[in-house]
């Protein structure tokens, strides 16, 4: 997880668990069992029941703690602002290429790592920033990457689209839309097969949800019993189309048919922590499952679409204010008087900070060596013919 | 036998000067408009024309993301111009289906990138339509566009020059054009034309590339390359946005006293191959040049036909081995892209190499 140091950071949480706390408009209940030194056991309900297809949904009631929503809200705050300066920098051309920003779904990626460990897979599409700074990803690698410097995750190579990293089971990073859904399968097949007790998850999109291959790999994981999730990512929107002039069914969750499926509110990280819970026992036990998590990107599909041609600036809004993922736990976090309003706001001034911090160095990081261009395509060259002036240096062969 | 190598050669001599008359021929009746204009006009051309034509693909509706289809939703209507969800395999299959009814159906997949999920139904299903049913069924009226090319800052997923493996199946055609005026003909052209045909448009030259278009509806020639630069030293053949890299290339080889000639292929396949023939015997020496990678690239295919053609014949022969520029046997790279180019620079080098062998 990207930095959870907020027993330092917040000095005021240890005198806040020791007050007590006002009746909440929430229906909770008190543990008396404080788990580890995190406090007191919350039990907040989601915003909205799960709806579930073939499946019993879980509860809405979810357990959680003080640390834990302070975690979900630095961690959360840590991903919007490092879009916000991708944005920047996309704009300033120092990053170029394609830019597919995920801020407005950071619940998505957050509720998710905090319902499993470093051992279980993530594969996604190409909107991967904010999941790979949730496996562990540092920013300066993410800075970097986007910029092609060699600090990146990738050694540069990538770019915003092909982000991964090895050690924390995050499969990157995949430019081709549901492609990386048959590899998910095959990952989690792989995991079945050396019994450790992993699943994988693989997300998509509601564009993606057309694709072929994604009916392929149910059936495959479904007929083989996979410990595989399926993750749709359901920001109504494929690229600049609606999902209900896209899709005959735009009911994600239940496209699975054989497969049960969940619906989600992907802007609310309990509700996403809850249900991801929720489907790794029940991959483990029993084999797929779709979760459809109804989320919403308020940038464009990528930094060369404005993001208001097919839908209005209302809506964007709108959104922005009843469902935002970060203002929901700020509000759980006052309500609960678990951290001032003051105090948050250092959180998020610190983390301006932090940004502003990988991006200088991410900038000091040189480009790629031009031999880099020849590495990796097998895993020794064949050699490679490449002219020089001359022409009697007619063949090089190169690493 | 010897009637029919006379008539090749009066046919040939034709094809050679075809670039002058096609000057002298093209009126002074076109706006200057870029290459997505031109196809649009093609495409407005094409619904008109017949009744029949349908285009339709992701995001065509609103005029697509490169605005090559706008307003023909709006004047065609939604049954004619319409979306199709994201599925390349199935946006093949449906084409073809429609097709095979009679149809003229004018698929658009968004990126030549992203056509690999509908490579079995072009390989398997369009080409082989008219031979494995005895010319019952045919699906010649389907013509699939796609944008295709570097774009200079695409990666590895917005950049690919899928051409050669189209190039490989007997029964497809694959056209590409260099600029507005050759576009707005050569599609006009693959609609109409009788066969399946996948048309790759270059995605650089869809804004940069400005000409002046004639309004009316015209037609340019499937199957035959036009000779657009005359020379006497060198043939040099490209297709797409390579061709004013060659270009470039050639004026600056001029400046050393090396005359180029410049052969557009336009079709790449059944390729023309007479008039590369021609040049070649004239010249004695051939540069191919391409964005996808060299190894199995189209310039393999031209190499080796005109090294059995030209090795040694009529006292003419080739002086110089065949020489090809194109891309690395890389991915297309990102921030590489720069040195996996084929750029004008290395295209001179062996200009030079070739001709001083």
């Amino acid at each position: 997880m990207a930095v959870s140091r907020l027993a330092s950071s917040s000095s005021s949480l240890s005198k806040l668990l020791l007050r007590p706390l006002p009746a909440p408009p929430f229906s909770r209940s008190f543990s008396a069992i404080a788990s580890d030194d995190d406090g007191t056991v919350l039990t907040i309900e989601t915003s909205v029941p799960f709806t579930g297809h073939k499946i019993d949904p879980p509860s809405r009631s979810v357990d959680t703690t003080r640390n834990e929503l302070l975690s979900f809200f630095h961690d959360m705050s840590v991903m919007r602002r490092m879009e916000i300066a991708a944005d920047s920098l996309y704009k300033a051309k120092l990053i170029r290429g394609f830019c597919h920003l995920y801020d407005g779904q950071e619940a998505v990626a957050i509720g998710m790592e905090a319902a499993i460990t470093k051992r279980d897979s993530i594969i996604t599409a190409y909107r991967d920033h904010c999941t790979f700074l949730g496996r562990g990803g540092t920013l300066v690698e993410v800075f970097s990457e986007l910029m092609g410097r060699r600090s990146g995750c990738s050694k540069g190579k990538g770019g915003s689209m092909h982000f991964y990293k090895k050690e924390a089971g995050f499969y990157g990073g995949h430019g081709i839309v549901g492609a990386q859904i048959p590899l998910g399968c095959g990952l989690a097949f792989a995991q079945k097969y050396s019994k450790d007790e992993t699943v994988t998850f693989a997300l998509y999109g509601d564009g993606a949800a057309n694709q072929g291959q994604l009916f392929e790999a149910l059936n495959m994981s479904a007929l083989w019993d996979l410990p595989v999730i399926l993750v749709c990512e359901n920001n109504h929107y494929g690229m600049g189309t609606a999902e209900w002039r896209a899709s005959k069914s735009p009911a994600y969750y239940k496209r699975g048919d054989y497969v049960p499926g969940l619906k989600v509110d992907g802007m609310d990280v309990l509700a996403v922590k809850q249900a991801c819970k929720f489907a790794k026992e029940h991959a483990l036990k029993n084999g797929p499952i779709i979760l459809e998590m109804d989320t919403y990107r308020y940038h464009g599909h990528s930094m060369s679409d404005p993001g208001s041609t097919y839908r209005t600036r209302d809506e964007i809004s709108g959104v922005r204010q009843e469902r935002d993922p970060i203002e929901r736990v700020r509000k759980l976090i006052l309500t609960y008087e678990i951290s001032s309003a003051s105090e948050l706001k250092d959180i998020e001034k610190g983390i301006r900070k932090e940004v502003d911090e990988a991006i200088r160095q991410a900038k000091e990081s040189p480009m790629p060596d031009p031999s880099e261009l020849f590495t990796n395509v097998y895993v020794k060259g064949f050699g490679v013919e490449a002219f020089g002036a001359d022409r009697k240096e007619v063949k090089a062969v190169l690493p | 036998m010897a009637l029919r190598g006379l008539g090749r050669r009066i046919s040939i001599g034709k094809r050679c000067f075809s670039s002058a008359s096609e000057v002298e021929k093209r009126p002074r009746d076109g706006k200057q408009i870029n290459l997505f204009s031109a196809i649009n006009q093609a495409l407005h051309i094409a619904l008109e024309t017949d009744s029949r034509a349908y285009v339709f693909g992701e995001d065509v509706g609103f005029g697509g993301v490169f605005r090559c289809t706008t307003g023909l939703a709006d004047r065609f209507g939604r049954n004619r111009v319409f979306n199709t969800p994201l599925c390349e395999q199935g946006i093949a299959g449906f084409a073809i289906g429609l097709a095979a009814m009679g149809n003229r159906a004018i698929a658009e997949i968004q990126f030549a990138d992203y056509i690999y999920p509908a490579f079995d139904q072009i390989v398997n299903e369009a080409a082989k339509f008219r031979y494995r049913s005895g010319n019952q069924f045919n699906c010649g009226g389907l013509t699939i566009r796609s944008p295709y090319g570097a774009v200079g800052h695409g990666g590895h997923y917005h950049s690919q020059s899928p051409e050669a493996f189209f190039c490989h199946v007997p029964g497809l055609k694959v056209v590409i054009p260099r600029s507005p005026q050759q576009a707005k003909g050569l599609l006009l052209a693959c609609i109409r034309d009788p066969n399946p045909v996948v048309f790759f448009e270059p995605k650089w030259l869809y804004r940069l590339a400005v000409e002046e278009v004639p309004e009316r509806d015209y037609m340019l020639p499937l199957s035959q390359a036009e000779v657009i630069r005359q020379g006497s030293d060198i043939t040099l053949v490209g297709w797409g946005a390579q061709l004013s890299v060659l270009e470039r290339a050639c004026d600056e080889a001029a400046k050393d006293g090396i005359s180029c000639e410049l052969i557009d292929l336009r079709t790449l396949i059944p390729w023309d191959k007479e008039t590369v023939e021609a040049s070649v015997r004239k010249t004695g020496r051939l540069l191919v040049s391409h964005e996808a990678p060299v190894t199995g690239g189209f310039g393999a295919e031209i190499s080796a036909s005109i090294a059995e053609r030209c090795f040694l014949r009529h006292g003419l022969q080739l002086e110089a081995p065949v020489a090809r520029i194109c891309g690395l046997d890389t991915p297309f790279p990102l921030v590489y892209e720069p040195f996996y180019m084929p750029t004008k620079n290395k295209v001179l080098d062996a200009i030079k190499a070739t001709v001083n062998y």
